[in-house]
């Protein structure tokens, strides 16, 4: 593969800037997510790496900068804001309830009442069909599990992780934002989730990858995001630097390489 | 479900008259007032909170509509209603000191429970109130189903029961108070919003425990201002008993109608052998212990 083909712009950002007190996060950090690509988003512990991603995914809201969802600005001002507009976040700590089906996990928060009476007036739940959907989003992403009836707490740590994969994927009408997705995980299960997140871009989403791991964001991202005392440094092309170069960008040993795969 | 069957075997061979229609007829009758505090119980519990206050709070409701109906001379709608309304009422006390001060619920409620208390006992001189007027217990009248007479407050319970069953297992919010006991930040992550579930839950409860006080009023007769000092812990026994987790987001609302059954069979049978109350209390006692052990213990088994 060469270099790759222009896409569009899905997610933007310009000069974000946010102060806790006296410790500033963002200082005026630029960012640029394309359609169906995944950029890998990396720094070194306070650069400001999540509180970049959570103004992102609506969870925190900057001081100044703007945000561009598909070329209109957009004001998210909690994380359902967010969600609303098709921007779905994967937490690191794997946001699931153990004791709940994986049915109702994929649903919770957004589930679908029965048509006519059973739903408007009893409220009742469509369990039949959120079993179905929630069968044919496992599929979508070639996720494996005995059925959907099953408590999330008898899975994996890797099933448990595609079940959250699913959830933002199923509902995400344009980007997905995860957040250290193979932390929690060994290698065979952090394999299984680095294909999920290939499938999920296969679907035509954006994914937005915040990873520690470099073996990890060298093998799956498009390209890789660089932050730096509370600013974007670089924009990555990983067929075109060294690992080790990335890193030493990262920490501010080498200065930034000229031409980056931002342009 | 296996200890309730064990104990009505057990009391059968002790008592000839435990299984009669009359008797089982008279364990619905005493387990109705805890069965339905039960129910609000349940609620709390699934959301991981603890409610001490739900027996001290339905005393006060049970003070305000006798002494409203009896002494005031309001009509006696209006007398349950205000009683019922002031349960509920610190229902959102403790809702709103859970869910958006974010207390601890065990600490909130004790407070509430002893505020209940005073309130009671200022409220009606510590004295008990009587000559209500008749209509205000008509739930405690009977019909019959062939030979055995049922208390109409029976059936109210079982159909409080049949309809929190339904809202817990058929509807979204339900579904929360679920997942909010399970795992708070995921709901919140998810777009549950905990905060008024939380709330909810507690101002449901103390509808529920201004219901039982309605139900204790038909049973008794009378305003009692020192009601609810052995339902507290009763309702905590009869949900553990049930098998709801204390650690929240696990568990069935008919099971704490077993686990109330439970410690009314309990009551209703040691009395027919002529145990007496004390011993009542020890072997209650010994029963929460047992049930919360075994929660801890299957809880551990599950990891």
């Amino acid at each position: 593969m060469g270099a790759p083909a222009p896409r569009s712009v899905v997610l933007e950002a310009t000069g974000l800037v946010k102060h806790y007190g006296h410790v500033i996060a963002l200082d005026g950090t630029d960012f640029e997510l394309r359609a169906a690509e995944i950029l890998a988003v990396i720094g070194d512990n306070g650069a400001g790496k999540s509180s970049l991603i959570k103004a992102l995914a609506g969870a925190l809201i900057t001081d100044a900068g703007e945000i561009r969802l598909d070329g209109k600005a957009v004001q998210f001002r909690n994380p359902l804001d967010a969600r609303r507009a098709g921007v779905e976040t994967v937490y690191q700590d794997l946001a699931v309830a153990p004791a709940m089906s994986i049915a109702e996990n994929l649903y919770l928060g957004r589930e679908i009442r029965r048509s006519g009476v059973a739903g408007s007036v009893f409220r009742m739940l469509d369990r039949k069909r959120m079993l179905r959907e929630s069968a044919a989003h496992l599929d979508a992403l070639k996720i494996s599990v005995r059925s959907m009836t099953q408590p999330v707490e008898t899975l994996s740590g890797g099933q448990r992780q595609g079940i959250a994969v699913a959830r933002s994927a199923a509902f995400a009408r344009h980007v997905v934002i995860m957040d250290e997705p193979t932390a929690a995980l060994g290698v065979k299960e952090s394999g299984m989730v680095l294909q999920l997140i290939r499938n999920v871009r296969e679907r035509g989403l954006a994914v937005v990858l915040i990873s520690h791991d470099m073996p990890h964001v060298f093998e799956i991202a498009d390209r890789i995001h660089v932050q730096r005392l509370g600013k974007r440094v670089a924009v990555l092309d990983p067929r075109r630097i060294s690992m080790s170069d990335t890193v030493a960008v990262m920490t501010g040993a080498l200065a930034p390489p000229e031409a980056t795969a931002s342009t | 479900m296996l200890a309730l069957v064990a104990a009505c075997v057990f009391f059968a061979t002790q008592s000839d008259r435990f299984w009669t229609g009359e008797n089982l007829s008279l364990v619905l009758q005493q387990v109705m007032v805890v069965g339905v505090i039960a129910i609000g119980q349940t609620l709390v519990i699934l959301t991981a909170g603890i409610d001490l206050s739900c027996g001290t709070v339905m005393a006060l409701g049970d003070i305000v509509m006798t002494k409203l109906a009896a002494e005031a001379g309001l009509p006696v709608p209006i007398a349950i209603f205000a009683g019922v309304g002031v349960a509920t009422l610190f229902g959102v006390v403790n809702g709103l000191l859970v869910s958006r001060i974010k207390l601890p619920p065990f600490i909130v409620t004790l407070g509430t429970l002893n505020i209940a208390f005073a309130i009671t006992q200022l409220y009606s001189r510590a004295q008990t109130v009587t000559e209500l007027p008749e209509s205000m217990t008509a739930l405690g009248g009977t019909f019959h189903i062939g030979r055995t007479s049922v208390v109409y407050g029976v059936v109210l319970m079982l159909a409080a029961y049949a309809i929190t069953w339904f809202a817990l297992r058929e509807t979204a919010a339900g579904r929360h108070v679920y997942a909010v006991g399970n795992n708070p930040e995921a709901a919140r992550l998810t777009g549950v919003a905990t905060e008024r579930v939380l709330l909810g839950v507690y101002v449901v409860a103390g509808a529920f425990y201004g219901l039982a006080a309605l139900l204790a009023v038909a049973r008794t007769g009378v305003g009692d201002p020192s009601l609810g000092q052995t339902e507290n812990l009763d309702s905590i026994t009869a949900v553990v008993l049930g098998g709801t987790s204390l650690f929240g987001g696990r568990g069935v609302i008919l099971g704490s109608l077993v686990g109330a059954l439970i410690v009314g069979v309990f009551r209703n049978g040691l009395t027919l052998m002529g145990v007496s109350s004390v011993y009542q209390i020890l072997i209650t006692g010994i029963l929460v212990i047992l049930a919360v052990g075994m929660d801890q213990l299957s809880r551990r088994g599950a990891r």
